[in-house]
């Protein structure tokens, strides 16, 4: 049991989540491009990133914490890779546990708690500027983020299981196409955008003003690691929400088709949003995703418990 | 030619420094970025921080002001790294080589990889320059 556990972990969690995520890095930069007339970089150009930086020096800054510095980019490598397991587990075979949901939703915040601690640990302002932003914004979107989580569990009849929330999607279709579904998606989708750091609310990175922000210290293998943990999440988040909305992905004959469409689907309207609005200060994006988006998501969960 | 250099080669990230130019040679290598010209398409990308740079483009004439930190931030370049020298000014110091302020061309100050002449050049001539880079490095390894 054990042993067919750790062959998920290492096959679907870490191979496939790598590959896929950097595929969706790809159609994100592709996508970017071409909405501002370039060509845009070849197919393989994440993967060659990474190899890359795997092969650079890792410089460490003088008198900062070795160990808090490098086992940063690990933690939300590692939370990343458990999450997609955990989600794929569901997927392809029955063997969630009673209340998975509930630690994918803590295992997702792991990967920030990673910068934020990595920003920190840097000794560097702009760096622990980034952090501080980061932080705020982890508490701007985790309340809207868990109640639109919410109105799928209700509407599945409070399941405890993501499995169990495919099968009644599986009976009665999609919860994105209910009412309180497809604003629980929407939020959903706004929290997506704020968790992988994408323009409307890139200010922890914010290449203009803190170059970098929190990875500004980082180099070589750890900024690797940084780089394919934000690509693994471009393709776990857009999952996450597939599996909570959308009916999840499917591979039995035409279903291939629609599950592609679902993914490239998410990934592109990610891209279109960050290309098309310019970057919230922090404090505009405390304000949106408390007021606006909190009370959408309390609407929705409304909603779904008067069963709509 | 070993697996991370062939990769250095297809994504140079490029950090750029100014030593004091003009400024005519940083707008000609941000037009580089522009739609018309499109680096992305070799996997270049311009970045914010030192620490995540494989080339250092250096435009300007190298004043004693800039000098210190340029040798500082050619140290905190992750090695192996490649170093460019944008414009005349970097190489013959230009229109500055009576200059007090002046002293050396930069090869004197840090190791130059090539050297790109103009004033400014043109992007056409940024992107030759640089694939000329590529061809001598992935030939000589």
């Amino acid at each position: 049991m054990t042993g067919f556990f750790l062959l998920d972990l290492l096959l679907f969690g870490v191979v496939i989540t790598a590959v896929a995520g950097m595929a969706a890095s790809w159609v994100d930069r592709k996508v970017t491009a071409r909405v501002q007339y370039r060509v845009g970089p070849p197919p393989l150009q994440p993967f060659t990133d990474i190899v890359k930086l795997m092969g650079k020096e890792t410089l460490v800054p003088a008198g900062v914490s070795r160990a808090a510095f490098l086992s940063a980019p690990l933690l939300g490598f590692c939370a990343v890779a458990a999450v997609s397991t955990v989600l794929w587990v569901n997927q392809l075979s029955s063997g969630g546990f009673a209340g998975d949901w509930i630690v994918v939703l803590y295992l997702l915040t792991i990967p920030s708690m990673g910068i934020i601690m990595g920003g920190f640990a840097s000794k560097n302002p702009y760096a622990s500027l980034g952090s501080s932003r980061e932080m705020k914004l982890v508490m701007a979107y985790e309340l809207p983020f868990v109640l639109a989580i919410l109105v799928p569990v209700i509407q599945s009849g409070f399941a405890m299981r993501l499995g169990d929330i495919l099968a009644d999607q599986a009976a009665y279709g999609a919860m994105a196409s209910s009412l309180s579904g497809a604003i629980a998606l929407a939020v959903a989708i706004l929290c997506m955008q704020a968790k992988l750091a994408l323009v409307p609310f890139d200010a922890p990175e914010a290449e203009t003003e803190l170059a970098g922000g929190v990875f500004i210290e980082y180099s070589g293998a750890p900024l690797a690691v940084f780089k394919l943990t934000k690509n693994m999440l471009l393709f776990v988040l857009p999952f996450f929400l597939s599996v909570m909305f959308l009916g999840g992905f499917r591979f039995d004959g035409i279903e291939i088709l629609w599950t592609v469409l679902k993914f490239v689907g998410l990934v592109a309207l990610v891209t279109v949003i960050r290309n098309t609005n310019p970057r919230v200060r922090i404090d505009q994006a405390l304000r949106f995703f408390w007021g606006p988006v909190t009370i959408a998501a309390a609407a929705a969960v409304v909603l779904a418990f008067l069963g709509l | 030619m070993s697996m991370t250099l062939k990769a250095l080669l297809k994504s140079p990230w490029v950090f750029h420094l100014s030593t004091g130019s003009c400024n005519n040679c940083d707008i000609e290598t941000l037009d580089c970025l522009t739609p018309r010209f499109d680096i992305e398409r070799f996997g270049m990308l311009l970045v914010g921080s030192i620490k995540h740079a494989d080339v250092l483009l250096v435009t300007g004439s190298c004043n004693r002001m800039s000098v210190e930190r340029l040798k500082r931030l050619y140290e905190q370049v992750p090695k192996p790294c490649l170093v460019v020298g944008i414009g005349t000014c970097t190489g013959s110091r230009g229109l500055f080589v009576d200059s007090y302020n002046c002293p050396v061309p930069l090869d004197r100050i840090i190791p130059v990889d090539v050297y790109i002449p103009g004033c400014p050049p043109k992007p056409e001539a940024i992107m030759a320059g640089v694939v000329k880079l590529i061809g001598k490095v992935g030939g000589g390894a």
